[in-house]
């Protein structure tokens, strides 16, 4: 009995040091083996203070860090970018049959990181949906957000983020069966809406039933490969999205030449790639990434023309393309990231035929994204 | 042996015991560190969260309830418009996630029961079919079976215009199930308190009838009269009220029908997948509540004459009750917790709504802080209450 009384002190004794050592380990110091709770907690306190401290000085310096760029510092330092897109947008973001990322939004996270790497294949692809895509930016899963994103006010404002370059135009319409008869938005009264949940079309079509004294009845589903198949299958008349998007989805229709896009076009919708709010340099990055496409074609810079383009003696070809150095110091980027943009990815006018343009399934004019002086919207400031 | 003490304090109250021999004062100072480290950990997470919500300037608190939401919504128990606030919004969510749990969860019951009775019957093909079931239905992730009706209906289901009517005034299009229902009548709210009444009067009823049969053993036809109760005093109310026969009949107009009551698909398949699935675990529980009563308990009853039915009423179920209900009230939390999948078929719950609102605001601790908050409030219902009908059906030991 008595060895069992002698067992249980010491075994005590022994869970009392060994949960004060523990706990003492988690406040990041350590301290010699105290026997007295009193003083035990008197050092907690105490270090309570020091970590608070340190926290401060800790967030200090990472405000600090942020200002000189921490997004391509860490970048650079896991060797690729991490990119948002779509993943199901044909002509935006898809994966192709053999598991090749495509699309006008695909192209721009492989210019960024022609720009940052010298090498337009060091991306790597998140897919998410309309409703988790903000949330990966904030939350530091993904480096950039390049998934036909519409740039509003509350977006650039309450939830963090920064708009860079627009890279598409678009407006928002309606996709409709032709065997409906219908003319025009105008007389969609009380008609079912396939709408993706979270979007600003989904505000933009209350909006737009309401101003016009019309009802719907919308049916929101997350998944853009699900919600298309509920409208195939006749379960809302209409489906509303950015009208790029309505050409994707037409293109990948059972019988695409049933379906027809309204001429109605709602609203505005300029799609930008994002990046978090507060990292100028890394913002910088992005935007100067998207404006070297539109400025090479500006310039009249193709990928096929680049390397004898190297040779100009127009001293703004020189500027972009690096022979004349500054612009690169200026981003804390390589000198050729505009050559190495052009070479890998090609300018703004190569990347929107290959991905969205007449030629492809999706069969879209220029229009707005045409260059300024083609009487588009396409402008870049001078790179110099 | 028998002398030796239990405590050291007992043992020696006059020398003074090290605090850490001392079982009392020990376990205060483990909850001591134990609640300091948690609080260190909860500071520390929360003020990590508010230095970095700032840090990237996206916006914080529930004001964001008092907002216009400017979306719409499919289908809402309550009045609401793109015109009201996120608030009202996420009350909307709140409600259809109610709805389809509570019905779901008296159907599941019922049907889980039934197909738990009929795995343990005699005959093979009724045992068997009900073992087939339940195989099946609890191997198939509840998403896949959700996604499977969905498109079930809208692939199967004819177009609005060419929809089927079964009897008059039902339509049954991919749609949903549009059906005729009584116009809106002023009588209609005083025919639900004469239901009201009715089930006030059921209860005092089978209270009497039951104290009377203790007393003198004369039976008491206690369904019957229910029943008609039941029936009779809404009926009559609706007679007194002047019989109003009008009916809200929907209409094909333009895209879509008018008027009448519409089941959506998406209700439909969420409530058909969650109830095929939870009831045959449920029907799993049944059997198991009904095996664990022993066998000589219903040969007792038999030789007495009770009929199989009276056997299984009066003295299998009462006993396999107690067994049948904890695993059951689990069963129901699932069913409430799977209705949160709707989002991915397009029935607007409060998860799917919340998720809208997250995204339309960025403010994604509140709206997530929101969800764990409602779902559970709903869980802890659901097993207080469970709880306390458990407590009720315990054998009361003598």
């Amino acid at each position: 009995m008595q060895m069992k009384n002698w067992l249980r002190g010491k075994v005590a004794k022994a869970a009392v040091l060994i949960v004060g050592v523990l706990f003492l380990a988690f406040c990041f110091a350590g301290c010699g083996d105290s026997k007295k709770a009193s003083e035990l907690e008197s050092k907690v306190a105490e270090l309570q203070k020091t970590v608070s401290d340190l926290e401060k000085q800790n967030k200090e310096l990472e405000a600090k860090k942020v200002a000189v760029g921490k997004t391509l510092e860490n970048v650079r330092a896991k060797g690729f970018i991490q990119a948002g897109v779509n993943g199901d947008l044909f002509g935006f973001g898809r994966a192709d049959d053999k598991g090749v990322w495509k699309g006008l939004d695909v192209d721009t996270a492989r210019a960024i990181a022609a720009a940052v790497f010298g090498d337009a294949d060091k991306v790597k692809y998140t897919p998410l949906t309309a409703k988790t895509r903000f949330t990966a930016l904030q939350s530091g899963e993904i480096d950039v957000l390049t998934r036909n994103c519409t740039q509003t006010l509350g977006r650039d404002t309450a939830l963090g983020l920064d708009f860079c370059q627009v890279n598409y135009y678009d407006g928002q319409g309606f996709l409709i069966p032709k065997k409906l008869g219908v003319k025009s938005a105008k007389e969609l009264d009380g008609a079912a809406v396939c709408v993706l949940p979270g979007t600003t079309t989904e505000l933009n079509v209350a909006d737009f039933f309401r101003a016009n004294g019309m009802k719907m009845s919308p049916v929101v589903i997350e998944n853009t490969a699900e919600l298309a198949k509920a409208f195939f299958a006749g379960r809302c008349d209409v489906l509303t999205s950015d009208a790029s998007q309505l050409a994707g989805t037409r293109a990948v229709a059972p019988n695409p030449k049933d379906y027809m896009i309204l001429p109605d076009i709602i609203s505005k919708e300029p799609l930008a790639p994002a990046v978090r709010h507060g990292d100028n340099q890394w913002k910088d990055i992005v935007n100067y990434s998207v404006l070297a496409m539109i400025n090479a074609e500006e310039l009249g810079i193709t990928s096929k023309n680049v390397d004898k383009m190297l040779k100009s003696k127009d001293p703004r070809v020189m500027r972009f393309l690096g022979v004349t150095e500054g612009n690169g110091k200026a981003l804390g980027l390589n000198e050729k990231f505009a050559y190495n943009i052009v070479k890998q990815v090609g300018n703004y006018g190569e990347v929107f035929e290959r991905n969205v343009g007449v030629n492809t399934a999706l069969g879209i004019e220029r229009g707005l994204n045409a260059l300024w002086t083609n009487g588009g919207l396409m402008y870049s400031p001078p790179f110099k | 042996m028998q002398s030796a003490p239990e405590s050291p304090s007992q043992a020696a109250p006059s020398r003074a015991i090290p605090f850490y021999n001392d079982p009392k004062k020990r376990a205060i100072l483990f909850q001591i560190v134990t609640v300091l480290m948690l609080g260190l950990l909860a500071y520390y997470l929360l003020s990590n969260t508010l230095a970095n919500l700032e840090k990237q300037s996206i916006a914080t608190g529930i004001g964001f309830l008092q907002k216009e939401a400017a979306f719409e919504i499919g289908e809402s128990a309550i009045e609401y418009s793109a015109a009201d606030t996120y608030g009202r919004a996420l009350v909307v969510g709140f409600l259809n996630t109610l709805i389809v749990s509570f019905i779901g969860i008296i159907i599941t019951i019922i049907m889980g029961t039934v197909v738990g009775i009929a795995r343990l019957s005699s005959n093979w093909l009724v045992s068997k079919l009900a073992g087939i079931y339940i195989e099946v239905l609890q191997d198939i992730p509840v998403l896949l079976q959700l996604f499977f009706w969905y498109a079930f209906f809208y692939n199967i289901l004819p177009g609005p215009r060419q929809a089927l009517s079964p009897i008059m005034g039902v339509f049954l299009s991919n749609r949903g199930l549009v059906f005729a229902v009584p116009a809106a009548h002023p009588v209609h709210k005083y025919m639900a308190i004469a239901t009201l009444v009715a089930c006030v009067a059921i209860y005092i009823i089978r209270r009497w009838a039951r104290a009377r049969q203790a007393r003198t053993g004369q039976p008491f036809p206690v369904f019957r009269v229910s029943l008609a109760l039941l029936i009779g005093f809404p009926l009559l109310t609706w007679v007194l009220g002047g019989a109003p026969t009008a009916m809200n009949v929907p209409v094909f107009s333009g895209f879509n029908f008018k008027g009448g009551r519409n089941i959506s698909p998406e209700f439909t398949a969420l409530l058909l997948g969650l109830i095929l699935y939870t009831a045959a675990y449920v029907a799993e529980v049944v059997r198991a509540g009904i095996q664990s009563v022993n066998k000589g308990q219903s040969e007792a009853a038999m030789s007495m004459g009770l009929k199989p039915g009276l056997v299984l009423n009066l003295v299998i179920l009462p006993q396999a009750l107690r067994v049948i209900i904890p695993p059951l009230t689990s069963q129901m939390l699932n069913l409430t917790k799977n209705s949160s999948l709707a989002v991915a078929i397009g029935y607007p719950d409060f998860v799917s709504v919340a998720g809208t609102t997250i995204n339309q605001t960025g403010q994604a601790i509140e709206g997530v802080a929101l969800m764990m908050i409602v779902y559970l409030t709903l869980s802890l219902l659901t097993s207080a209450f469970m709880n306390w009908y458990n407590k009720k059906t315990k054998l009361v030991e003598r």
